[in-house]
Order: structure tokens, then C-alpha cells, then sequence
């Protein structure tokens, strides 16, 4: 268990904040979804890598957490964390960094679409893999990802950075 | 073609198009791949979206690598639970896997704390001993057209990184497909880089140098590196 946890906690515990958007709930999450593994070991199949498992039980227990908190409760305290550390869109556009402005519009990003971009880019999990963990058919994980992207777009565009895309 | 992409653009987007992410992220399968790679070469429309792509995904990992690990308070409070837990009672199963994740589901959670602590002290000593041998073999020497190892006084270099309290720059680099060993070789020289891990999915952990850099000195690694032919993508990382 210690082995299982030293490999994936990191992670498990990252997917876990871009959902809650709030440490201290991240972290009680990840200790419920590894006693949760312990718990269940028997009932993983192998039929999927041990990081998609993970992840489908994190985002499962994280959704049960929003709802648990009032999903607006926690967006509004995250909507102000945010404002409280980094600079306003126009401070960003000032500055024209494409990059700094990425990331704050990543975070300003739905749940919905937060998590197919973290899971897509950063945990690189395939199309079939996206689809198990978030329980949506491949062809929606597909069109999900694109209006995510398109949303981003928006952000950025309402920030003052244009990429030439759409 | 490129009204093809602009006619998607306004409406459905393309099978194919809807698939950049995963090419970017090198999660496609292998027919897949070639399929989107043709659609690249022929359609610049969908290139510029590619890359549009690119920095998305390179922005995304630089995002989530910047949250940081829960504290260990997390793990404290998961291993008090589960020695809390009651002991398995052990279940009658067939075939060889069930007879082994039964054998481990009937061991208590401490004596499976034990067994995991053991195994990592052994990794620990067995990585000592590696780095022992390491220190202690002579250097192996190298020589390229600009540069020999007598010249760089490389053991300085070793000693001055062992005395650095900050950490040198690291960097997540993909290379390019086509990349020749000896050109990441090459790279790795002109950069005075080393792997430090990696190979998961195509994406390794460079460390540059022996001694740490400002913000701005990386930012300008990290665009030099991104500008070279063989990588594909370069991000900054801890």
C-alpha cells in the first residue's frame, strides 16, 4: 500500500485540487480514495492501467465532496483565491504573457471541462481511458475536450490574447 | 483543405481534428498517429491549431506541476486508518491470481506497512550501494569535436553541485520522433543536461547543469530548448 501510495499520491492528490480547488479538502480526499483502494484491492479487475482506477475514484469522491459543500460555496472561496493571488486580466493582458494567462484561464475553466483537460494533457490518459474514468461514452470525451478548448479560447479573448484559433 | 478546416472550424469539428490533443500528448495509437501526422502535413490550418495545442498542454502540465504534494499529514492519517481496520479473514478462491491477491488481502495492514517499508529500505540500499560504485569508478572520459573531458575539468563541476544548496533547473522535454540517439546525445552536451528520469511516454526529466538559475535565465533555457529541432516540447518543472 505504501508503494501504491508513494507512486500515485502526487497525482491522485493534483486531479484531486483542480477539482475541489481547495487544499485541505484535496488532501482528505486522497486519504479516503487510498483507504478506499485498501478496502476494495479485490475488486480491481486489472483490466485498466492502476492510475485510471485511481483517478475514476478520486473524481467520484471529489463530485461527492462538492456536493457535500455546496458546489457554489467552494467556487466562490476558490473564484476569490484566485483573484487574491494573481493579477486581473487586464494587469495580464498588460503584460501580454500568453502564459501566465493560459494558466489562470485553465483554472477559470468548468469542473466538466478542467478535468478532460487535466486528464487529456496532463495525466495523458487516452480517449478509452478518459471515457472510463469519467463515464462518458469515447465519442463525448472527443466533442467534451474540442468545446473545452473552444471555452478556453473565449477566456483567453476576453483576457486580450488571441492565438488564430478558432 | 484549408477551407476543409475553416468550414469545421464554424461547424462540427473533424474526427481528425478532435484528435490533436491526444497526438500532442502521444496517447494516440499508431494509425492513428499517421493519420493525424498526413492530416498536419497537408492541411496548415489544422498545423496552427496543433500548435495552438501545444501550448495548451504544455501550460497544463505546468499548471498541475505547480500544485505541490498533499502534506504528510495525509499519509499519517491513511495509515492510522488503516491500522485501525480490522484483520481480513482470508476467502476460498481459485486460480493463481485470486490465490495471490487473497494471500495479500489476509495480511494485516501493519505487517503489509512492514513488507512495503522493507522492500523501500532495500531499494534504498540497493540505489547506495549503485551510487557508491558510481563515485567510485574512474570518471569515463569523452571527446567531441569542441569540447574533451580533460578540458572541462569535470570533477570541479561534480564537486561544485554537490556543495549547491538550490536546486539546478529541470525541465520535462519530449523529442521530436525522429530524434537519433546521437542527437539527443549532442543535445545533452551542448546543454551540459542529464537524464534524470523518465521514458514515460516519451516524456523525460532533464536536469541542467550543477547550479541554479533565476527565473528569467530558465524561462530562456526552457525557449531555447523549446527552438531546437529534435524536442517537441519543453516545460519547466521542480
Amino acid at each position: 500500500m505504501q508503494v501504491l501510495y508513494g507512486r500515485h499520491h502526487v497525482r491522485v492528490f493534483r486531479f484531486g485540487l483542480r477539482l475541489v480547488r481547495n487544499e485541505q479538502v484535496a488532501e482528505d480526499l486522497i486519504s479516503e480514495v487510498f483507504l478506499d483502494v485498501w478496502r476494495q484491492a479485490g475488486k480491481f479487475e486489472g483490466r485498466s492501467a492502476v492510475s485510471t482506477w485511481l483517478l475514476a475514484i478520486t473524481r467520484f469522491k471529489a463530485l461527492s465532496v462538492l456536493r457535500r459543500k455546496k458546489d457554489l460555496e467552494l467556487e466562490d472561496e476558490a473564484a476569490n483565491a484566485i483573484e487574491d493571488t494573481s493579477d486581473d486580466p487586464e494587469v495580464v493582458t498588460q503584460k501580454k504573457d500568453t502564459s501566465e494567462a493560459l494558466r489562470r484561464c485553465l483554472k477559470g475553466l468548468s469542473q466538466d471541462h478542467r478535468e478532460i483537460v487535466d486528464l487529456v494533457y496532463y495525466h495523458e490518459k487516452s480517449v478509452e481511458e478518459v471515457a472510463e474514468i469519467v463515464g462518458i461514452p469515447e465519442n463525448t470525451v472527443k466533442t467534451r475536450l474540442f468545446y473545452a478548448r473552444k471555452k478556453l479560447a473565449e477566456l483567453l479573448k476576453a483576457a486580450g490574447v488571441e492565438r488564430g484559433w478558432p | 483543405m484549408m477551407a476543409l478546416s475553416k468550414k469545421m472550424l464554424q461547424q462540427e469539428p473533424s474526427d481528425i481534428e478532435m484528435l490533436l490533443p491526444w497526438h500532442a500528448a502521444g496517447t494516440l495509437n499508431a494509425r492513428d498517429a499517421q493519420r493525424v501526422d498526413e492530416a498536419l502535413a497537408r492541411d496548415p490550418v489544422l498545423a496552427r491549431q496543433y500548435a495552438v495545442i501545444r501550448e495548451e498542454y504544455a501550460e497544463t502540465i505546468g499548471l498541475n506541476e505547480s500544485l505541490g504534494a498533499p502534506s504528510v499529514r495525509a499519509m499519517q492519517k491513511l495509515f492510522a486508518t488503516i491500522d485501525a481496520e480490522p484483520q481480513r479473514q482470508p476467502r476460498l478462491q481459485f486460480g493463481l491470481s485470486s490465490r495471490i491477491s487473497g494471500f495479500f488481502a489476509g495480511l494485516s495492514p501493519r505487517t503489509l506497512a512492514w513488507s512495503g517499508g522493507l522492500g523501500a529500505l532495500a531499494l534504498l540500499l540497493q540505489a547506495a550501494v549503485i551510487g557508491v560504485v558510481l563515485v567510485k569508478a574512474p570518471p569515463a572520459t569523452y571527446e567531441t569535436a569542441s569540447l574533451s573531458a580533460s578540458e572541462t575539468g569535470n570533477e570541479q563541476v561534480i564537486t561544485r553541485a554537490l556543495r549547491q544548496d538550490a536546486p539546478p533547473p529541470r525541465a520535462l522535454v519530449r523529442f521530436a520522433p525522429d530524434a537519433r540517439v546521437s542527437d539527443i546525445t549532442a543535445l545533452l552536451d551542448s546543454y551540459k543536461a542529464s537524464i534524470i528520469d523518465g521514458g514515460n511516454r516519451g516524456m523525460f526529466r532533464l536536469q541542467f547543469g550543477s547550479q541554479a538559475l533565476a527565473r528569467d535565465e530558465v524561462a530562456a533555457l526552457m525557449r531555447k530548448l523549446q527552438s531546437e529541432k529534435i524536442v517537441s516540447l519543453a516545460v519547466a518543472s521542480p
